[in-house]
């Protein structure tokens, strides 16, 4: 069970993070945070010229192997697409990109970069974010 | 028959009584580390929970017929264990509730409605669990209080010498601590905060859900006006906790819950309240629960207190010096002989939630997160710890497995 949850693809993100970093003046920012483990996930997006493309998009933070994994797997994900499809991204795409086996509460750890994503991304678009998300149980997303 | 000291705890012997541990998991023994949390129980509990169902059950202070006499006999023998546990003057002070954190909203309600107003100074301790903080901190806001928190040194201990200025300016109505850190395992000095609080006029509250399962407690030598512990940390059910007051405060206080059995007399004008202990136990009680919280307390007693205490502190130095050899550790707390049963840590660079989740697929459960405890966690500089914890089942083998797993760990992640 141990050894589904920490592959080497997840410690591999988790060890090397792609896309670590800052973007000073983005075009969408956000953060969010899991009180119950204080895992912290901030990301920043520019776009391309159209408006609507992710050109670059990075996020810092700190947290379990688990957020910090699921999260640079996002980035790498994410890069190329459009707000607009990234913004109605299923979960299970990523989810199924991370590959392991969650509890509920882990699942949380997995999904927390998502959650902050989407509300850059809604954001910047000055959509609303789907009610699925914002009440996403205990994660505190801003 | 010679006169011999009391034998020391038989941890293993004890063992044998919680069903828990005949189960295997991932393939390996329970190495459970998690009793700060909730305890495990005995066969003992168990067995009177359903023998209680089964030959003595219906409501209490009801019925004319046997059966109710005979659950009014058991939960009101509940209430007297409750009293001797804790060594209250009275069994009429020993008030059911559902839980430790029902036991200290029913103070903060039906004393801090009342009697908190703007100008005055609630005082808590950086130390404090969610339970003993949050209601606290409401009440002072809703009645224009200032709510202040004591402040702790590096070692988790209470900074005592901090007291006199943090009253400065204003009138302090209540001192509310634990016993027992949930967190730290740091032993409160409560008797010396009482006699502080005494002296301003303040009362005393202490949230004992930690400390009465682990350390003989005498509220009438510790000084306090309130003291909340619950069962389930005891070795007993879920679902019912005790408050114990003194009746002088308990008879001016409002009730808190309001309902059936809580009354004397009903009209549609206006209702009257009922006797101590009643006139705080509205609704049907968890019965049943309460007469297993009552067996469990017998449980502990016969173990012994002192033994327990005694065998934890040993526990947790074992703990830490284990961990120190290990190293790339960092421990919070203070030393093995000024703590209970409690080590928090975190391992350098790895994030709690994966630690544990290691330790799980060896079988070793214990806690990560921030333990109810953000303020602390605040103080402490992170966002969560790992925390392992003990009681009288535990062996020292549990531990040893403890850091085997952590070395797991730390092939894993590091």
């Amino acid at each position: 069970m141990v050894d589904d949850l920490y592959r080497e693809v997840i410690l591999d993100h988790y060890k090397n993070p792609r896309g670590h970093g800052v973007i000073e003046e983005p075009d969408a920012q956000a953060e969010g945070l899991n009180p119950l483990c204080g895992d912290e996930v901030s990301i920043y997006v520019q776009f391309a010229e159209d408006g609507e493309t992710i050109d670059e998009v990075k996020f810092s933070g700190r947290g379990c192997a688990i957020s910090q994994a699921s999260t640079s797997m996002l980035m790498e994900m994410v890069k190329g697409r459009t707000a607009n499809e990234i913004a109605e991204l299923p979960k299970e795409e990523l989810l199924e990109e991370v590959g392991i086996p969650l509890t509920p509460v882990r699942l949380k750890c997995a999904l927390l970069g998502l959650g902050v994503l989407k509300v850059a991304l809604h954001r910047a678009k000055g959509t609303s974010l789907p009610d699925e998300w914002a009440g996403l149980d205990e994660l505190d997303l801003r | 028959m010679a006169v011999t000291a009391r034998p020391a705890l038989d941890a293993q012997k004890l063992r044998a009584d919680f069903p828990i541990f005949e189960q295997k998991m991932h393939g390996k023994p329970l190495a459970y580390l998690d009793s700060a949390a909730s305890s495990q129980k005995p066969r003992q509990v168990l067995d009177a929970v359903r023998d209680f169902y089964e030959t003595s059950y219906a409501n209490v202070h009801r019925g004319v017929y046997v059966l109710s006499e005979r659950a009014t006999e058991a939960y009101e023998g509940a209430r007297e264990k409750a009293r001797a546990f804790v060594n209250a003057p009275s069994a009429r002070e020993v008030v059911f509730t559902r839980s430790a954190t029902e036991s200290i909203n029913l103070v903060a309600y039906a004393w801090g409605l009342d009697n908190l107003r703007s100008g005055d100074v609630v005082l808590v301790t950086e130390l404090e669990h969610h339970s003993n903080f949050v209601p606290w901190q409401y009440l002072a806001k809703r009645a224009g209080a200032d709510f202040r928190m004591l402040p702790i040194d590096d070692r988790g201990e209470l900074r005592l010498d901090e007291l006199d200025e943090l009253a400065g300016g204003g009138r302090v109505k209540v001192v509310a601590t634990n016993l027992v850190s949930n967190s730290l395992g740091t032993v409160n000095p409560v008797a010396r905060l009482a006699a502080w609080a005494h002296e301003r006029g303040a009362i005393m509250v202490v949230d004992g859900a930690q400390g009465a399962p682990h350390h003989e407690v005498d509220v009438q030598e510790l000084g306090c006006d309130f003291f909340a512990f619950s069962s389930h940390k005891l070795c007993g059910p879920t679902g019912v906790g005790a408050l114990w007051g003194r009746a002088e405060l308990l008879e001016r206080m409002a009730p808190f819950n309001l309902g059936g059995h809580m009354i004397r007399a009903v009209r549609a004008e206006g209702t009257t309240w009922g006797e101590l202990p009643y006139k705080f136990e509205a609704g049907t009680m968890p019965i049943a629960e309460a007469v297993g919280f009552g067996v469990a307390m017998d449980y502990v007693a016969e173990a012994g207190l002192d033994a327990i205490a005694e065998y934890e502190s040993e526990l947790a130095a074992h703990a830490l010096e284990r961990l120190a050899e290990l190293g790339g550790v960092t421990t919070y707390g203070p030393p093995a002989e000024r703590r209970a049963g409690i080590v928090s840590f975190n391992v350098d660079g790895i994030h709690p939630h994966d630690v544990a989740q290691v330790l799980d697929s060896e079988g070793v459960a214990i806690r990560a997160g921030h333990h109810c405890c953000q303020p602390l966690m605040t103080r402490l500089g992170v966002a969560a710890t790992n925390r392992a914890s003990f009681y009288l089942y535990t062996v020292p083998e549990e531990i040893d497995r403890l850091i085997e797993g952590l070395h797991k760990v730390r092939k894993i992640l590091a």
